[in-house]
């Protein structure tokens, strides 16, 4: 098979799988992309899930510069680890989204996912400076947790749930996965053709048992 | 049900990157070898290149004996513990951490292993820091040579050469004590970034030079060259041009026939006899346990790993654990300064997406006493290093230097303009043993089995950031030189449990300073030898793998030497 996929293949591919790009912002923000919709999440309550897909949403925008969060589906893969490797995260999790959203009920009056995104940010800031109480053990470690994990879940390999359409790839400008790197290659403005392509792809490597092969 | 097997000449305890290499000489001359890896054997359809899983995630897919006895760590005697690392900085495996470590491969310097000697000759003995145990090592650099050479060829290092028989190569480090010979493979390839941080080097006076990697620049031993598909740190070669000793030095022991590999052997203890030999070994396998008599015992895991064993192995002979009568297992522990690094900001896309650690620039104008400390206020140094090597997630968690706030539009906005713009380095300072830097046993936390896990009791000290900073100071300038528009400097933190974790069984031909003598046998326990940089009672400005691995070949050949004295 062909390893590497043309810039051009990978803009097809993209535009192919658009539907998701071409979601109103303002349902994004909601949680109500349609691939969304379509199915339920796995470990977080529908509740949680709609303000942490809030959360995702301000944290890594959907914005001028295009696709963030929302459409690579970081909600989705902090969902589908919630399951697995951060089993034990759930609670601290639960807990933190109802303390958020309590944070803004308090603050803003209305729960976080109905805000505009300025007041979703003002919230965000509170976390972050600590100025938000209800938090274990604190509100700024809460938004560091789901930063990290919404950073893992914009840029990782979408063997995970996450990326979608590398998006978060696109974003970096990252060339992508090769098994053989030539020089010409690591030259600082090589330019290197996009290739896109998660690691199990490849044939000869084995996927990790119990990551993410199946929801 | 316990099980007791058949005795054998000798048991090794742990297959990495120093038990994996010294049961090659004990096979080769013959002598009946169990090799007790708590790992399975990995191949390279385990080694995707999947940044989440090897760099976030601990190798889900190996045995995790490891992960269930991450140390715990505390800045000193009266401080609570600090937060507990999720992944232990090693991972088990037949081939060890040298499945995925980043495969620098340094010799020490010569001034390493005469620490106390030179400082004293040259500056007078008040500077060394008060509070600090060092001690010259029994031997000089020119001793170990022989065995640096051995292991550059079985292993296979990449590198070059700075100074073969005295002759000075302006191409390789020229601050390297003399070898006998070129490394078996000339260097890595560098990039154009690597380039403009060399020339950015020269025209500030300084050597700079491609670092020694146990990474094949071309072929070796029928193994592939080195792809530079950038996945090498905490990764694992998909095409085994990365040379840990599950693919140089136990494939060749096990060719003997006298190699035999007990895998997912979690080792429990060490048993003595009624004259305080060690007899037997004790580990659990799939909830059986065995005993493996043995005439002679090599403990062979991590630093954290072997001290800890030794203070669980208490009898009536040795109450306060194996080999411990003088109170010495645990002490003399440091971790390299690693931290304290620089990051740098360019202008422009620098592309350290491909290659891999080990693919870089080093200067060792400031490391070790490599330049005049009589008006600093510290000794040693620091060795300095850049290279081409980032992947996706770690990119998008670039440092925004002040420019971007750390999420939001602007943040993306500033990761889209900058993800491949930036650098860090990776600065290894010289660190001192003290007094008050040690490792012990939990008094509460423990592994599943219950079993107390190791406590760190370790922070730097005054004297580690005066070196820090001089060294920061260097890279900064090292970064300015080359065009960087912005630099931040990266904090030193506490001793954390760290990948460059030395000391705590040391060295030393004085057994009330030392748990082993010049061979890497115990002063107590005379057929127990310790591997690994345990032993080691400086650090150097370097990475220890190259050395730990010289040691114990070292070791298991003086046990072959003298078979019939050690081996009863």
């Amino acid at each position: 098979m062909s390893a590497f996929l043309s810039r051009r293949e990978m803009l097809k591919r993209a535009a192919a799988a658009g539907a998701a790009t071409a979601v109103p912002h303002s349902a994004l923000a909601q949680g109500l992309s349609d691939a969304d919709a379509a199915e339920p999440f796995e470990n977080l309550t529908s509740l949680h899930a709609r303000i942490l897909e809030a959360v995702v949403a301000r944290l890594i925008p959907s914005d001028e510069n295009g696709p963030g969060a929302p459409e690579a589906g970081a909600a989705r893969f902090i969902d589908r680890a919630l399951g697995g490797v951060f089993a034990d995260l759930q609670s601290l999790y639960a807990a933190g989204l109802d303390a958020l959203d309590a944070h803004a009920r308090n603050t803003a009056g209305q729960p976080f996912a109905e805000l505009d995104e300025d007041q979703q940010d003002a919230v965000l800031v509170d976390l972050e400076r600590n100025a938000a109480d209800g938090f274990t053990p604190d509100a700024a470690s809460f938004l560091d947790v789901v930063l990290q994990h919404t950073v893992q879940g914009t840029f990782s390999d979408p063997h995970y749930g996450g990326n979608r359409d590398f998006i978060g790839w696109e974003m970096l400008g990252y060339p992508g996965l090769r098994l053989a790197v030539g020089p010409d290659e690591q030259a600082m403005d090589a330019g290197s053709q996009t290739t896109r392509l998660s690691a199990y792809d490849l044939p000869m490597f084995d996927s990790p048992d119990g990551e993410g092969d199946s929801p | 049900m316990t099980v007791t097997l058949a005795a054998t000449d000798v048991a090794v305890i742990g297959l990495g990157g120093v038990g994996g290499v010294a049961v090659l000489p004990l096979a080769e001359a013959g002598m009946d070898v169990v090799g007790l890896e708590a790992g399975t054997w990995l191949s390279p359809s385990d080694f995707a290149p999947d940044e989440l899983r090897n760099n976030y995630r601990g190798w889900p897919q190996a045995a995790q004996k490891a992960n269930r006895e991450i140390p715990v760590h505390r800045p000193n005697a009266s401080a609570p513990d600090s937060p507990r690392g999720s992944v232990h900085p090693m991972m088990n495996g037949v081939g060890g951490t040298t499945l995925h470590y980043w495969a620098q491969s340094w010799r020490l310097n010569p001034w390493d292993f005469r620490v106390v000697s030179e400082t004293t000759r040259r500056y007078g003995a008040g500077r060394i820091p008060a509070g600090s145990t060092v001690e010259d090592w029994p031997f000089g650099l020119e001793e170990l040579e022989p065995w640096y050479d051995l292991v550059e060829r079985e292993v296979g290092v990449s590198g070059q050469a700075g100074n073969v028989n005295g002759t000075i190569d302006a191409r390789g480090n020229i601050f390297e004590g003399p070898r006998a010979r070129e490394y078996p493979m000339p260097p890595l390839r560098g990039t154009e970034f690597t380039e403009l941080m060399a020339g950015a080097a020269r025209r500030l006076g300084w050597n700079p030079f491609p670092g020694p990697a146990a990474i094949n620049s071309e072929t070796y031993d029928n193994r592939s060259p080195c792809l530079y598909h950038g996945f090498c740190s905490r990764g694992g070669c998909h095409v085994e041009a990365k040379n840990s000793t599950a693919v140089s030095t136990i494939p060749k022991a096990s060719a003997t026939g006298n190699l035999r590999i007990e895998t997912e052997a979690h080792v429990t203890g060490i048993a003595v006899d009624g004259e305080g030999r060690a007899s037997a070994v004790e580990y659990l396998n799939d909830g059986e346990t065995y005993i493996q008599p043995a005439r002679v015992v090599l403990i062979a895991g991590y630093t954290y790993e072997n001290v800890r064993l030794l203070l669980l192995s208490t009898s009536g002979a040795f109450p306060n654990g194996l080999s411990n009568n003088a109170g010495q297992v645990g002490r003399h522990y440091m971790t390299h300064n690693q931290r304290a690094g620089v990051l740098a900001l360019f202008p422009h896309e620098l592309n350290r997406w491909y290659g891999l650690p080990a693919q870089g620039i080093a200067i060792d104008d400031w490391a070790d006493d490599n330049f005049d400390h009589s008006d600093l206020d510290f000794i040693g140094g620091g060795n300095l290093w850049i290279y081409s090597d980032q992947r996706p997630i770690e990119a998008a968690s670039m440092n925004t230097f002040g420019r971007a706030p750390r999420w939001g539009s602007q943040w993306k906005a500033f990761v889209m303009q900058n993800a491949g713009r930036w650098a860090n380095s990776y600065l290894q300072k010289t660190t001192l043993p003290y007094e008050d830097n040690y490792l012990d046993l939990h008094s509460t936390i423990t592994d599943p089995l219950g079993l107390p896990v190791c406590r760190v009791t370790a922070d730097y000290k005054d004297h580690d950031r005066r070196l820090a900073s001089y060294i920061q100071d260097r890279m900064e300038a090292w970064f300015r030189e080359a065009g960087a528009i912005e630099t931040v400097r990266q904090p030193i933190g506490s001793m954390v449990v760290s990948t460059h974790a030395y000391g705590g069984t040391r060295m030393g031909d004085d057994p009330e300073t030392n748990v082993v003598d010049r061979y890497g046998f115990s002063h107590e326990v005379p057929n127990l030898g310790v591997l690994g940089a345990s032993v080691m009672g400086t650090s150097g400005a370097r990475n220890p793998t190259l050395t730990a691995q010289a040691l114990a070949w070292r070791t298991a050949e003086h046990l072959v030497a003298n078979w019939s004295t050690i081996g009863g």
